[in-house]
């Protein structure tokens, strides 16, 4: 089962919630798919035992080959390309791999090369496989990492993917294919506008999902009375609470800090379970 | 010389457009005889990402070897650099003010990018 935890707004404890879930439960693989910050890592204290690159396919014109005709600009929907005179310009941070321009270049001038966009980490921990993706520094586009971050997916293991905040790509493509989410939010306004967003795009994906409230006993109650009229079940309330926020400020994983924590999660896990498979 | 000067309007007396990528209009001037065509950039206007790289392309197939405008970010500079044109920015004022400030030898033009990317 791939069990993917997201939310509308940043900083609302979706790491919080995917490390210390991995760690209640047996036999899991934690994906980290924020790949612009992983973080996950920091609370696990394991050994990277692999890295791989990750390299996307963009265009190589050779110039001796070139007519300057122009077609691969003109076909290039993302615009990466542009073609004048005895010029042909190719900017790299535009193009999606998609090889429209290698494909119908009649001169066939044009070689698909691989750039690279970032790293994939492989570790372990206990009874954790863990694998992360780290986008390099200036590189605009998350998905093709995250993607290749899901391709080391175990089927056969509870798969947690701690997502990237917001609704926009990188979050599409950490979320497709899984068969439950988990939204994490807090009581405040902020908080319930963005849960609106997450929700909405959920169920464009008909993904099943239910929500987290952390730092529930803040805030008001507005988040609780949108999840009753939209039939959403909230599976945990965690509390604000001293001890979660001094765990995390030395890097230390809530269910490693106070062992209570931990049965908390389990029970998140089995309601989860009963939710699977139910669209709402 | 050919100049090309980002326009909101479709003629000399229409205000600079201050951006590139997104401009309006082109207006491409013959200095000497202050003729003009206008390019409508209507196709770049709605892109979703790469509008300074396909204007760059416009400004370069018209011949021009200026361009006046607001604002170039860096990919447009890249391609407008590779296509030997001249860039100035902070312009502003009508289409015929610049082309005749230029002309005085009162614009100077730049060799980087003045403001970020901004297109994601």
């Amino acid at each position: 089962m791939i069990i993917s935890i997201a939310s509308g707004k940043g900083g609302t404890g979706k790491t919080t919630v995917a490390v210390n879930l991995a760690l209640s439960l047996d036999n899991v693989q934690l994906l980290d798919c924020d790949v612009e910050q992983p973080n996950c890592a920091l609370f696990l204290n394991l050994d990277i035992s692999e890295t791989i690159d990750v390299n996307m396919l963009v265009p190589k014109i050779d110039e001796e080959k070139c007519s300057y005709c122009g077609k691969c600009a003109e076909l290039c929907q993302y615009n990466a390309l542009a073609v004048f005179g005895t010029t042909a310009c190719f900017v790299p941070e535009l193009c999606h791999s998609c090889g429209v321009c290698a494909y119908f270049c009649p001169e066939k001038a044009i070689t698909e090369v691989p750039r690279h966009v970032g790293i994939i980490e492989k570790g372990k921990k206990d009874k954790i496989e863990f694998v992360s993706g780290l986008l390099n520094i200036g590189e605009p586009m998350a998905p093709p990492v995250i993607r290749q971050v899901k391709q080391h997916i175990k089927r056969e293991k509870t798969v947690i993917i701690d997502a990237p905040p917001g609704t926009s790509c990188p979050v599409v493509g950490s979320l497709i294919g899984s068969d439950y989410t988990v939204l994490v939010t807090e009581p405040t306004p902020f908080g319930l506008h963005d849960l609106t967003l997450a929700v909405d795009l959920l169920r464009v994906l008909k993904i099943p999902f239910g929500v987290v409230v952390n730092r529930a006993d803040l805030g008001d109650k507005k988040v609780f009375e949108y999840c009753k009229k939209e039939n959403i079940p909230i599976h945990l309330e965690i509390p604000f609470d001293r001890k979660i926020a001094e765990s995390y400020s030395i890097g230390i994983a809530m269910v490693n800090y106070e062992a209570s924590y931990k049965k908390m999660f389990q029970n998140m896990y089995q309601d989860i379970l009963k939710h699977a498979g139910r669209v709402v | 010389m050919k100049i090309a000067v980002t326009s909101s309007g479709k003629d000399l007396f229409s205000d600079i457009d201050p951006r590139f990528g997104r401009a309006q209009n082109f207006i491409i001037v013959d200095s000497e005889s202050m003729e003009f065509k206008c390019v409508v950039n209507e196709q770049n206007i709605n892109a979703p990402s790469g509008a300074g790289i396909q204007a760059g392309q416009i400004v370069a197939k018209s011949g021009a070897e200026i361009l006046i405008t607001g604002n170039c970010g860096p990919k447009a500079f890249a391609v407008l650099d590779r296509a030997k044109i001249k860039v100035v920015v902070g312009v502003t004022g009508t289409v015929k003010e610049a082309v005749e400030k230029y002309k005085r030898g009162e614009l100077e033009s730049t060799d980087s990018s003045n403001v970020e990317g901004h297109w994601m």
